[in-house]
């Protein structure tokens, strides 16, 4: 029973509260409280036409306009606070017009990609822990960490705007579990949603969503540890269009998500060669995040320990996928997260996370490095090339990195990068994975527990 | 311990019931608890064999004759505690595959002891339920495909009577969504109660979900499983003995309705 404490004990000082809320007739053990300091990746999301690029770690949100060539400042005036806790989700969506953030400080902001004003600022009952706006841009999907998926209604009728609710609708829930990712299908008839149970529940999204999004698709069962990533694909010719996903167990997947059936899988970890010895267990790294091409005949991974991505070749009519090229990028670069834009065929990585240890008047520092031409080009004969830009032939350059970098000579930084790379790692494996006690150890939890009857 | 499973396995297998007080455990158990149980990893990985040997003995494929596709489990009891209307519908529905589901260790080991006891004592019978310790709450689409089911049963569940404790019951309009799932089209959900807030708030949730439709008074009285409901369990029964008064929702699992 005290287990489900390990749902909301990644140590953050509003743990009390927050593990009260959940289970409030157990003596909790707060055993782990000060070890685990809670840190969330910094993240990276590329305007489909690569028109902007943000970058968000720990509360700050950093804005760089490549059309205009300069960094933007957002703009809020709906009348609440900019995130006041770490950002754990962001995205564009509806073809660049709308971009959301969420997070820790259980706000969901929504900016007009136009003027970079925030439209609507929406509170969520519990830390949000992904988000995903309908491509037809009318509506913005979130879930919480209780598993909960919200939905928002975005009215593009000025008129309406005064009457419209500032409430989300709950549409569909995991039960007590985390959902990692939330995507809607190319044509927003379905809403895939993914948790650290490792499902993957595909949901038809209804035409009129608010009253609940209850007819179940499918489930895509197959991962052995928590799903951390999903991208739709939907290669021409195909009725249907397919699913990726990443998972903890260390592969990439490759689902008819109509029916839920497993139609490939790439031990990734194994085929980059990662195996690590952690104690008595031997195994490979998760996947952190993943990214498809369009047509989603490549596929581009994250995996934790590797210091740079791997690509890897979908071939739909065979159902198989393989690696293509293990892009290495230096030494002690571990990419926290992947965005890219078809239209430039460019990847964005980077690597950074919130560090409560760090003073907090110096900027959360992060790194990023582009990849070109990820997407294979057939017609180049000699070597088509990923290939890995040097920050001087970085879009926007210079005035790009240092702002969304976050400060000025990044080499200074390395080691609070490894440092900040590190308890990203601890800080996912404490949330996402279920601790395991010893017989012991477990008979010692049962006697704090604090449901006896009074006799 | 072991030495107690061995001779109680041994008991079982002469036809011997298992002793309750053996088995004592908690009637309350936490679904929101992770707990380190072996879960499948979909429905084709639900190892059968060794749940319904006499119709999946290995290398039959669980073929009964010719090419009829095999057998799936089409009865859920969930939360069956100590297998009761398991025990009930066995007789009634010979050729159909039933599974309970429960979360509490010590009383499904209780069932399995009770199903391989009366096995043993009646060659034949009763080789179509056994039961599954695990969370349905979080893992039923692990055992079951897209409408494998026709009935499901929820026999006088937990009421959580705590306003903050009404999302760990059993029905929610939430989890219907799931249930709906795992039932074919026209399946049946059979709920019963005796506590009426709990039994008010399982039917507006039934009543509410586009995609249950209640099922007619007539229908239910000639539904043979439907006396079973409150008689065929021990939580029945004791309701039963004190006179209580029972709350009963069946619904039918129906087609969303076109706008």
């Amino acid at each position: 029973m005290d287990e489900s404490a390990e749902i909301v004990s990644d140590g953050g000082h509003e743990a009390a509260a927050a593990a009260a809320i959940m289970d409030t007739d157990n003596g909790l053990v707060e055993e782990e409280k000060n070890t685990d300091v809670k840190v969330a990746p910094a993240l990276i999301s590329v305007h489909p036409f690569e028109k902007s690029v943000v970058v968000a770690v720990g509360s700050e949100l950093r804005l760089f306009d490549l059309e205009g060539d300069c960094s933007v400042s957002l703009k809020d005036d709906s009348g609440g606070p900019f995130h006041s806790d770490a950002i754990r989700a962001i995205t564009f969506g509806a073809k660049g017009r709308l971009f959301v953030s969420a997070g820790d400080d259980k706000l969901v902001k929504i900016w007009a990609t136009s003027s970079w004003h925030c439209a609507r600022s929406v509170s969520a009952d519990k830390r949000v822990s992904a988000v995903a706006i309908s491509h037809n841009g009318k509506y913005v999907a979130f879930a919480d960490k209780f598993g909960v998926i919200w939905l928002i209604t975005l009215d593009e009728d000025d008129a309406n705007q005064s009457k419209v609710d500032n409430k989300a609708v709950p549409i569909l829930g995991h039960y007590c579990s985390i959902v990692t990712r939330l995507e809607f299908s190319p044509d927003d008839r379905f809403i895939a949603s993914s948790d650290r149970d490792f499902k993957i529940r595909i949901t038809a999204f209804p035409k009129r969503p608010l009253k609940g999004a209850l007819e179940i698709q499918s489930f895509c069962l197959g991962h052995k540890d928590y799903v951390s990533c999903l991208s739709f694909a939907h290669p021409l010719g195909y009725d249907h269009g397919f699913l990726f996903s990443g998972g903890g167990d260390s592969t990439v997947r490759l689902w008819d998500f109509f029916s839920g059936l497993l139609l490939a899988t790439c031990e990734v970890g194994a085929k980059a060669e990662l195996l690590q010895s952690t104690g008595t267990k031997d195994s490979y790294p998760p996947v952190t995040d993943l990214c498809s091409s369009f047509d989603g005949t490549i596929i581009a991974v994250a995996i934790q320990s590797l210091h740079g991505i791997v690509l890897l070749n979908c071939d739909f009519s065979d159902r198989t996928l393989s690696v293509a090229k293990v892009v290495t990028l230096e030494e002690n670069y571990f990419p926290t997260s992947l965005a890219s834009s078809t239209f430039t065929q460019r990847m964005w990585t980077i690597m950074g996370a919130s560090n409560h240890l760090t003073p907090s008047t110096t900027q959360l520092p992060t790194r990023i490095r582009v990849i070109s031409g990820y997407c294979k080009d057939r017609s180049n004969d000699n070597g088509y090339g990923p290939t890995v830009l040097e920050d001087s032939e970085v879009p926007g350059s210079q005035k790009l990195l240092s702002h969304l970098q976050g400060s000025p000579d990044v080499t200074k930084e390395d080691t609070a990068l490894a440092a900040a790379a590190e308890a990203v790692k601890v800080s996912m494996r404490n949330m996402l994975i279920k601790k395991e006690y010893t017989l012991d150890k477990r008979e010692l939890r049962k006697r704090n527990r604090n449901d006896r009857k009074l006799r | 311990m072991s030495s107690n499973a061995d001779t109680a396995q041994a008991k079982s297998r002469s036809g011997r019931l298992p002793r309750k007080r053996f088995y004592r455990a908690r009637a309350h158990s936490n679904p929101l608890s992770d707990s380190h149980f072996p879960i499948p990893i979909g429905p084709a990985d639900f190892d059968y064999c060794h749940h319904y040997p006499y119709f999946f003995a290995p290398g039959s494929g669980g073929r009964s004759d010719g090419d009829a596709p095999p057998r799936k489990v089409r009865f859920a009891d969930i939360g069956c505690g100590f297998g009761g209307l398991l025990v009930g519908l066995s007789p009634l529905f010979p050729d159909t595959l039933m599974l309970g589901m429960e979360l509490r260790d010590k009383v499904t080991e209780y069932v399995k002891e009770r199903i391989l006891a009366l096995r043993a004592s009646n060659p034949g019978h009763y080789e179509n339920i056994s039961v599954v310790r695990t969370n349905s709450m979080k893992y039923l689409p692990n055992y079951f495909e897209k409408g494998q089911l026709s009935k499901m049963f929820f026999l006088f569940p937990d009421p959580h009577f705590k306003e903050k404790n009404h999302r760990r019951r059993v029905i929610s309009l939430q989890l219907l969504d799931e249930y709906a799932y795992a039932l074919e089209v026209g399946g049946i959900i059979y709920t019963i109660t005796d506590v009426e807030e709990l039994g008010d708030w399982m039917r507006s949730c039934l009543e509410d979900h586009p995609l249950f439709g209640a099922v007619p008074e007539e229908e239910l009285e000639l539904d043979p499983v439907v006396k079973l409901l409150s008689s065929a369990t021990e939580e029945g029964q004791k309701v039963a003995r004190n006179g209580g008064q029972t709350f009963r929702a069946v619904y039918r699992r129906i087609k969303l309705e076109e706008e």
